[in-house]
């Protein structure tokens, strides 16, 4: 069984992300970049099922500029088999992403893609889903368990108050939460390894989608700054303060 | 269980300017020669330029050796300098001096020394330099003989209590014929390689500055690209040696920082909080007000020139870059005198890697380095900085002598102390009583080291070492009033007492260490040791 784990690069998640001077977006010059954590898991995820022998290849997908290069030998360090870049200096929005991957789900033919439950640049949570739809498959999403037996995959989902189970046929989408498993590291050898696995780059266009944005980003804002907390007397003073100044009771 | 290894012609650790310089020079000579070198740098940053801070101001010289087309190379070098001011400040007024000529910033930029060791990554890169960031040398390797034979990394997924987590992965032995030391100032590695080789014998002691930086976005009217602006005096009281810097970069982008000389005596001097009520003299405030700061960080710096520079080469490698100390203190600038040694390093390395003799000792090196234009001008910047013991007034004088009489020649030479014993007990000091940071202009040090971006694994060993857990209270608390709380400008020690304010103890706040060194350098005994955390960790510097 192939599986195909698309991961996307974003902003390192212990970088203090800042938005740019003219609000348009945030800067992401000279900042450190790395794998979509969600994405990592999904990798991990792939490697613990070729692992136990369940699948034989993990390809991993990344869609954007060159340097998703750099995301692709990290994720084939930590064991995938073979890489696809594909190539677009266009800002990619999660249907086009959807439509790229289908393109490559239909030429690769996995069994299952395991990707991330959403991106930490964009929260948007919509990739997986739009794919599976796309592909007329079953979803899974926000898994925190994945077994999967005889052509089936059981994954169990956190849900309000407690765990729901699903079983999907496959091919199957599943996108991943964050109890899922503990990604390993990326060794050194195995980075020095990775250097010689294969990656290809692709274009949008050899696959035949239009990646053009459907959605326009008319401004970006960082949240507003909490204002000091302030010591009060005694109860009443706080209760006239909630009910004159807060105005909330 | 042995580690994995992997063998090399020439292992580098550090991608600073040095390092990265050498590795690149390497294969110029091997491409040139038509040879194979194999040439493998480390990195304990995240990514290249992650711990790099500099000002900075660099003066092209060695670039323009390394690649005289790096303009075409677009090489991000584009703030020339075009204006220096040099001020004396007082409480509420300042002077404008004469510029000293080392600090005439003709012909130099303004730069992110971090976005030019990207830069400089990149055509290593190109050249077929295998760079791994992310990954700390922990260990220097010796070979029967007693020579250098490589360094190993550190093991990754180690908890808390020193035993190996799930995720527990081995370090790996890099082996190497030379391994270049190119860690930068104050090098962990480097400190075990002094005593091993006894490098430092004929050597002064080591002498340090600590530099913090921050990164300002300023209203577009106040910003003057090229820009470079240098004080004196007001804060720092005048048995201090250091002073300020203020750099107008592009994209409204001001550069602030201060530099504090760690031979300061009073044990309640914090370098940080003299940084921050710096912001508010008359003279800086408006450029800042009505801007955001935007990065933070903090970096020792060697400040000990000629007479400190250790021996450079011992069997098996050698010393680049500030790890080794070749900043030129006259000019505030050590990245040219870096990068020349490194390139020097490079080609004597490649000179015996021609001969098939086992690990060797590339002594051609230092003789390639007094030959250059790197000892000529440490040789005549060498009585500068130690002449500031006779106070700022009297180094001041001494500097101006030194500099239009002598020329840089005086027939003698000054010579250094080490900066942990220049700390005078809390007891015949004046305690400092620092203003509280408004939040505009002035921070505190948890907001700041937010903005350095700085993390580490939280389940891992404690990466600085105490010699002796009771010298932080018994010697440190009782008779220099604990300044590791007031040097370390991360917050990173801190006193902590029960309720009743009783039973004092040492909270070692390891994860928001910036990897300064400044605890390393500072501390009275020498008690602390300064490691290297598990690889990736620490800050995150972007354009710093």
């Amino acid at each position: 069984m192939k599986i195909l784990v698309p991961v996307k690069r974003v902003i390192d998640y212990n970088v203090r992300p800042r938005v740019k001077a003219d609000g348009s977006a945030v800067d992401l010059a000279n900042v450190k970049m790395a794998m979509n954590p969600f994405d990592e898991i999904a990798v991990e995820e792939a490697m613990r099922l070729k692992e136990a022998g369940i699948a034989t290849e993990v390809v991993v997908v990344s869609c954007g500029l060159p340097a998703c290069q750099e995301t692709l030998r990290t994720a084939l360090a930590l064991g995938a088999d073979r890489a696809i870049l594909v190539e677009t200096d266009v800002e990619l929005q999660p249907l086009a992403v959807a439509k790229l991957l289908k393109a490559l789900a239909v030429q690769e033919a996995p069994q299952l893609v395991i990707l991330g439950k959403q991106a930490i640049d964009d929260d948007s949570s919509q990739t997986g889903q739009m794919l599976a739809a796309l592909m007329g498959w079953p979803q899974a999403v926000f898994a925190s368990k994945v077994t999967v037996v005889d052509g089936k995959a059981k994954v169990a989902r956190e849900v309000d108050g407690g765990t729901e189970t699903l079983e999907v046929s496959l091919p199957a989408v599943v996108t991943t939460d964050l109890r899922l498993n503990e990604p390993r590291y990326a060794t050194l050898p195995n980075i020095m390894k990775a250097k010689k696995k294969p990656l290809v780059t692709v274009k949008p266009a050899d696959l035949g989608v239009d990646v053009a944005p459907r959605l326009a980003t008319l401004k970006v804002a960082e949240p507003a700054k909490r204002k000091a907390g302030a010591m009060v007397a005694d109860v009443a003073a706080l209760v006239d303060k909630l009910k004159n100044e807060a105005k909330v009771i | 269980m042995s580690r994995e290894s992997m063998e090399y012609d020439v292992v580098v650790v550090g991608g600073g300017p040095s390092g990265l310089s050498a590795a690149i020079r390497l294969k110029q000579l091997a491409l040139d020669a038509g040879r194979e070198v194999s040439v493998c740098l480390l990195e304990k940053g995240a990514e290249i330029g992650a711990h790099i801070l500099s000002g900075a101001i660099l003066e092209p010289r060695a670039l323009n050796e390394l690649f005289p087309d790096w303009k075409e190379r677009n090489a991000p070098l584009n703030t020339p300098v075009t204006e220096d001011r040099f001020m004396f400040l007082t409480e509420g007024a300042s002077v404008r001096l004469p510029t000293p000529p080392s600090m005439h910033n003709e012909g130099n930029y303004i730069v992110s020394l971090g976005n030019v060791c990207r830069w400089l990554a990149q055509e290593a890169e190109a050249l077929g330099v295998e760079i791994y960031p992310g990954f700390a040398a922990a260990e220097v390797l010796y070979d029967e003989q007693g020579a250098v034979r490589g360094v190993a990394t550190g093991d990754m997924g180690v908890g808390k209590d020193g035993q190996p987590t799930a995720n527990h992965q081995e370090g790996m032995e890099l082996l190497a014929r030379q391994t270049i030391f190119a860690e930068g100032c104050r090098g962990s590695l480097t400190k075990q390689l002094w005593s091993r080789f006894d490098l430092r014998r004929d050597a002064d002691p080591p002498t340090y500055g600590l530099g913090i930086k921050e990164l300002w976005q300023v209203e577009p009217g106040k910003h003057k690209p090229g820009l470079t602006m240098h004080t004196v005096g007001w804060p720092l009281p005048t048995d201090t040696y250091g002073g300020s810097f203020v750099y107008h970069l592009d994209d409204n982008l001001v550069s602030v920082g201060f530099v504090v000389g760690l031979d300061y005596p009073n044990p309640f001097l914090s370098p940080f909080e003299e940084f921050q009520r710096f912001k508010h003299h008359p003279a800086i405030k408006p450029t800042l007000e009505g801007g955001r700061r935007i990065a933070y960080g903090a970096r020792v710096l060697s400040e000990g020139g000629l007479q400190s520079l250790p021996r450079l080469t011992f069997p098996g490698g050698l010393l680049v870059g500030d790890t080794a100390g070749f900043l030129n203190v006259t000019k505030i600038k050590g990245s040219h005198t870096g990068m020349k040694s490194g390139m020097l390093a490079a080609e004597a390395v490649f000179e015996l890697l021609a001969f098939e003799t086992p690990a060797n000792e590339a002594v051609a090196y230092t003789d390639r380095l007094k030959a250059s234009w790197v000892w000529q001008e440490l040789e005549l910047a060498r009585n500068i900085r130690p002449s500031f013991r006779w106070g700022l007034l009297g180094g001041i004088a001494y500097s101006a002598l030194d500099t239009y009489l002598f020329r840089g020649k005086a027939p003698w030479t000054l010579h250094h102390h080490a900066d942990h014993l220049q700390t005078k007990k809390a007891a015949d000091c004046k305690p400092i009583a620092y203003p509280k940071p408004d939040g505009v202009i002035s921070f505190d040090r948890l907001s700041s080291v937010f903005l350095s971006s700085t993390n580490h694994e939280e389940n891992q060993p404690c990466h600085l070492k105490l010699k002796d857990a009771s010298v932080p209270i018994s010697l440190n608390l009782a008779l220099y009033d604990a300044p590791e709380q007031r040097y370390c400008p991360a917050g990173v020690y801190e006193i902590v007492l029960d309720a009743d304010g009783s039973n004092p103890r040492m909270q070692i706040n390891a994860q928001n260490c910036v990897h300064c060194k400044t605890c390393d350098i500072k501390d009275p005994t020498q008690n602390i040791e300064w490691t290297v955390p598990e690889g990736g960790g620490g800050p995150a510097y972007p354009n710093m």
